[in-house]
């Protein structure tokens, strides 16, 4: 057991932590989206560790700043309570059915795909290919057309957002 | 830097991240939080991309081929990060127009997108 290798599961325990809060406390929409943003900052430091630092960084801004801020803005506006959702009575039918075709999920992919798939890091990836220098000059180079696309859609979603949260056009 | 941390732990988390993202989107009714475990897969599966980046697929491969293959896993991390900025937007944008139609966002109640 190597110091990475206690990084790594340090860092994965409390990226799990993150993620079974979520679903744990989700009656309470505001504890869940603080749980969300424990998890995607500790898989900011998870991709640092797969020496990719331009997307570790961006999943810190990006993830756990500006999309949360944006989930705890409609939050806010919504004033989602807990107690409103949670009144149903009856047999609750859905959750053990859940958690079974998530563990059988888990055991397939696991068997079949996991498990498999024990080497080890290509020597030839080093870190310098996660730099912002070499995933800036491959965007705008050999994925440009993508990224024009991507322009595009990003455009769409502003405006289409906008169209269906305002009251009157 | 050669990493070792063998892939497969790798792996494993982003399968257990997407499992309770998958069970989470079953589980919850409310649409926010629907959409939080959404987020969760995406981040699972970009959790993948990015180990496969650095660790390569096939045993032997040129050093071109794992340098692209490196390159071309972080691009679909990029993508995969904007295409979901805009979903969260608009569904955000979605659930507040049916919160204001019904004044209820409970998912089991919302079946139908009709005024």
């Amino acid at each position: 057991m190597t110091g990475n290798q206690i990084a790594f599961l340090v860092m994965a325990a409390v990226a799990l932590l993150g993620a079974a809060g979520v679903v744990a406390f989700g009656a309470n929409a505001v504890r869940a989206a603080l749980f969300l943003v424990l998890c995607f900052f500790v898989l900011g430091f998870v991709y640092f560790s797969l020496g990719a630092q331009l997307l570790g960084i961006t999943q810190i801004m990006v993830y756990a700043g500006a999309i949360m801020v944006l989930f705890l803005f409609v939050i806010m506006m919504l004033q989602l309570r807990g107690h409103d959702l949670s009144k149903k009575v009856g047999i609750d039918i859905k959750s053990p059915l859940a958690w079974m075709f998530g563990i059988a999920l888990f055991a397939v992919v696991f068997q079949s795909i996991v498990l498999p798939m024990n080497m080890t890091a290509n020597p030839a990836v080093t870190s310098d290919l996660g730099k912002p220098e070499a995933v800036g000059s491959v965007l705008f180079t050999t994925f440009s057309w993508p990224f024009e696309v991507t322009s595009l859609l990003l455009l769409i979603g502003v405006v289409g957002s906008i169209l269906l949260a305002k009251r009157r056009i | 830097m050669v990493n070792d941390v063998p892939l497969s732990w790798f792996l494993t988390l982003g399968l257990l991240l997407f499992m309770i993202g998958g069970v989470g989107v079953v589980v919850r009714r409310n649409p926010v939080v629907v959409f939080m475990c959404i987020e969760l897969m995406l981040n699972a599966v970009n959790l993948t991309f990015l180990a496969f980046a650095r660790y390569g697929t096939m045993p032997n491969i040129s050093e071109s081929q794992a340098v692209n293959g490196a390159m071309g896993g972080q691009i679909a991390v990029i993508f995969v990060m904007a295409v979901a900025a805009a979903e969260v937007a608009v569904g955000l944008g979605i659930i507040m127009a049916i919160f204001r139609l019904k004044n209820n966002a409970d998912l089991d109640e919302v079946s139908v997108l009709r005024g």
